[in-house]
C-alpha cells in the first residue's frame, strides 16, 4: 500500500473497505426500487397468460356449443354413424348425424399426406444432414422452408388444376373423379415435406459427431453409419417432427376444401370425394346454416372432435420424444 | 530434428536440423506393425503434423506423447484414415500397416478401419443395448449365430463382463464412464482388430477407472498392437514400451504451429536419458 504514495488515507485505488463513493460503502439491502422490471415483469406475464386463456376459450366456445347439437342427437349415433347429412330437418329420414365418414375423410386424406410427406421429407433430411457440403445445404433449407409458405389455397389450385388433371392422364379419367383424396392428400404431403424434412434434420443434426466416428471407427460405411447409428438416434426427434406434420395435415382446410370434394362417404378409394372434417365446416359456414339450427351446431361438434384428434398426436408426439428420447 | 531410430535402438544425438530419413530403405520385418515414412497431415491450409517418420512394433504399446495442440490426435487418426472424414484433409508420405501403404489409391479406408480399431478421448457407445454395441461391428461382418459368444469373450478381454453379463440388454448409457469406456474398447476388439489405436482414453475417467483401462492395456498387448495417445506422462511411463514425443513448431512469420517428432526411443530411455533436450524438459516438467 505504500506504493501509492499520492493517495493518501487511501482514499482512493487502495482497498480499505470504506472506500466506496460518497456517502459511504453501498449498502446491500433493496436500496432502490427499480420501477421499469416490476411493469416488465407484468407485461410478460400478461402475454403468457393470454396465450392459456385463448387455448382454454376456444376449448369452452366448442364444448359450449356443440352441448346444444347433443340435445338434438345421440352422442352414440355421432360417434359411430356411417352416415353425414345433417342438412336435413332433424327427425326426418335423411336427417343422420355419423361424423365417421368425416372422420374417415380427414384421416385418408391425412395418411396419403404423410406416405408422400415423410419418405420425401426423411430423405431430404438424410441427404442435408449427412451428404450434403455446407453450400448446397445453406442453399436448400431455406428453400425447403419456403415451400412451407405458399398459402395453401395456392395449393388446393394446384392440387385441382395440376394433380387431378395429372391423375387422371395417368390413371384414367373414369378411375379418378374430378374432385378426390388423392390429389389432395398428395399436395398437402408436399406442404409438409418441409415440416418433415426440416425438423429431422436438425434431430440429425444433433447427433454427436462422436458416435458416427465410433461407427466409422467400427469399419462402417457410411451408409451403415446413418442407418444403424445416425437414424435411430434422432429417431425420437424424427418421430416428432412426423407427428407434428401429422397434425398440421389433420388441420389443414384449403387444399381439402378446394380439391377433395364435398361428399362424406365411407368409401375408401382415394379417388373418389371424400370429404374431411375440415372441408365439412368451410363450405358449411360458406353456405347457409343460420345460427341456432342444428347445422350450425354440428359445426361446433366436428371442430371438437376435429381439436380431440390433433390434442392426441400433439400428446401422442410429447410422449414418444420424451419416452424415447436418448441422451447421447 | 532429431530422432533416434527404434531399429537402432540407440539415440542419435547429431543435431541435424533437417534430418528426413523419408528415403531410408527401411528393413520389412515381421515386427513392424507400422512404418511411417515423411507422413504429413493438412487441414486446408494448415500444416497439423510434419514428416514424421517412426517404426511402430508388434504386440508392444507405444504411446504418443506431447503439449496440447502439437498434433498428436491427428497422427494417431492418420494410422487408421480416421482424417478422411474431416473435409479439407490432405495426407503425404506413408502409412505402411503390414508392408502396404494404407494411403495407396486401391486401399478401401473402410476396411482399414476394420483392422485398425479406434477408442476415443470422450466414451462414446452408440444409444443402444450393451449387446448391441459389442454386437454393432460383428454384426457388419455378417456374423448372425455366434454372436452371443462374440459377445461374452469380447466383454471379458475387456475386463467388464461380470459386472454387465446380467443386464445386457440395457442401455450402454446406464453405465459409468469407466465402465462406458471399457465397453467401447469391448466393441474395437469385436471385430477382432489387430491394433487398437487410443486417444487419450482415460483422460475423462478418474483414477481408478483409468488404472483398470490401464491394467486392461497390459492385458491386450499379448494380442494386439496398441498405440495410445496420452498427454499424461506418468501414464505413458507406466504402460508404454516405446514413446514418442511429438512437439509443436511455431514458425515465426506466419505463426504457423506444426508438430513435429523430436524423438521415438523405447520409454525408459525417454523418461531417464533422453536425446534431446526439449524431451528432457517436457518430460521432467519443465516445459508444456
Amino acid at each position: 500500500m505504500s506504493s501509492y504514495p499520492g493517495s493518501p488515507g487511501g482514499a482512493r485505488g487502495v482497498p480499505p473497505a470504506d472506500a466506496g463513493g460518497p456517502g459511504g460503502p453501498r449498502p446491500l439491502g433493496r436500496a432502490r426500487t427499480r420501477p421499469g422490471e416490476q411493469a416488465v415483469l407484468w407485461l410478460l406475464w400478461l402475454c403468457a397468460t393470454i396465450s392459456i386463456v385463448t387455448t382454454i376459450g376456444i376449448v369452452a366456445v366448442l364444448v359450449f356449443e356443440s352441448i346444444p347439437f347433443f340435445a338434438n342427437v345421440d352422442v352414440a349415433a355421432f360417434v359411430t354413424g356411417t352416415e353425414w347429412y345433417p342438412f336435413a330437418e332433424p327427425g326426418t329420414e335423411a336427417f343422420s348425424t355419423g361424423v365417421l365418414p368425416l372422420v374417415k375423410g380427414t384421416l385418408v386424406v391425412t395418411a396419403i399426406a404423410l406416405a408422400v410427406a415423410v419418405p420425401l421429407g426423411l430423405a431430404a433430411a438424410v441427404y442435408l444432414s449427412e451428404y450434403a457440403p455446407s453450400k448446397v445445404r445453406q442453399a436448400v433449407k431455406p428453400a425447403l422452408e419456403v415451400l412451407a409458405g405458399v398459402p395453401t389455397v395456392v395449393l388446393g389450385y394446384f392440387a385441382l388444376t395440376f394433380m387431378t388433371p395429372l391423375l387422371r392422364s395417368l390413371l384414367g379419367a373414369e378411375t379418378v373423379q374430378i374432385f378426390n383424396a388423392a390429389s389432395a392428400g398428395i399436395v398437402m404431403g408436399f406442404m409438409i415435406v418441409p415440416i418433415v424434412a426440416s425438423l429431422s434434420e436438425d434431430a440429425l443434426n444433433a447427433v454427436p459427431q462422436a458416435l458416427r466416428q465410433g461407427a466409422y471407427a467400427l469399419g462402417a460405411t457410411k451408409r451403415v453409419a446413418i442407418l444403424r447409428v445416425v437414424v435411430p438416434a434422432a429417431l425420437s426427434g424424427i418421430v416428432a417432427a412426423v407427428i407434428l406434420a401429422m397434425g398440421r395435415a389433420l388441420g389443414e382446410t384449403m387444399i381439402v376444401t378446394i380439391a377433395a370434394g364435398n361428399l362424406p362417404t365411407m368409401t375408401l378409394d382415394i379417388f373418389a370425394q371424400g370429404q374431411p372434417m375440415t372441408g365439412f365446416i368451410a363450405q358449411t359456414v360458406a353456405g347457409e346454416s343460420p345460427r341456432g339450427s342444428v347445422v350450425y351446431q354440428s359445426l361446433f361438434a366436428v371442430g371438437a372432435v376435429l381439436f380431440a384428434m390433433t390434442f392426441l398426436a400433439n400428446s401422442v408426439a410429447q410422449w414418444v420424444v420424451r419416452r424415447f428420447r436418448q441422451v447421447y | 530434428m532429431q530422432q533416434s531410430r527404434a531399429e537402432t535402438g540407440t539415440p542419435i544425438p547429431a543435431p541435424a536440423p533437417a534430418a528426413a530419413p523419408a528415403g531410408e530403405p527401411a528393413p520389412t520385418g515381421a515386427t513392424e506393425i507400422f512404418q511411417l515414412r515423411g507422413l504429413t497431415c493438412r487441414y486446408g491450409g494448415f500444416t497439423a503434423v510434419r514428416d514424421i517418420s517412426l517404426d511402430i512394433q508388434r504386440n508392444e504399446i507405444t504411446a504418443i506423447i506431447g503439449p496440447s495442440g502439437c498434433g498428436k490426435s491427428t497422427l494417431l487418426r492418420c494410422l487408421n484414415r480416421m482424417n478422411d472424414l474431416v473435409e479439407g484433409t490432405r495426407v503425404t508420405g506413408e502409412v505402411i500397416y503390414n508392408g502396404e501403404d494404407i494411403y495407396a489409391p486401391h486401399i478401401d479406408p473402410v476396411e482399414v478401419r476394420r483392422r485398425i480399431g479406434m477408442v476415443f478421448q470422450e466414451p462414446n457407445p452408440f444409444p443402444k443395448s450393451i449387446y448391441d454395441n459389442v454386437a454393432f461391428g460383428p454384426k457388419l461382418e455378417g456374423h448372425r449365430s455366434d454372436l452371443d459368444d462374440i459377445v461374452e469373450s469380447s466383454l471379458r478381454q475387456a475386463a467388464l463382463w461380470d459386472e454387465v453379463k446380467g443386464k445386457l440388454k440395457q442401455s450402454a448409457l446406464s453405465l459409468s464412464g469407466g465402465q462406458q469406456q471399457r465397453l467401447c474398447i469391448a466393441r474395437a476388439l469385436a471385430v477382432e482388430p489387430d491394433v487398437i489405436l487410443m486417444d487419450e482414453p482415460a483422460s475423462a475417467l478418474d483414477p481408478i477407472a483409468t488404472l483398470r483401462i490401464e491394467d486392461l492395456m497390459e492385458e491386450l498387448k499379448r494380442s494386439y498392437s496398441i498405440v495410445i495417445v496420452t498427454h499424461n506422462m506418468q501414464q505413458a511411463a507406466r504402460i508404454s514400451d516405446k514413446t514418442a514425443f511429438v512437439t509443436v513448431r511455431v514458425e515465426n512469420e506466419t505463426d504457423e504451429r506444426t508438430g513435429e517428432l523430436v524423438e521415438f526411443d523405447d520409454t525408459t530411455r525417454i523418461f531417464t536419458a533422453a536425446a534431446d533436450q526439449r524431451t528432457e524438459d517436457y518430460v521432467t516438467g519443465r516445459f508444456g
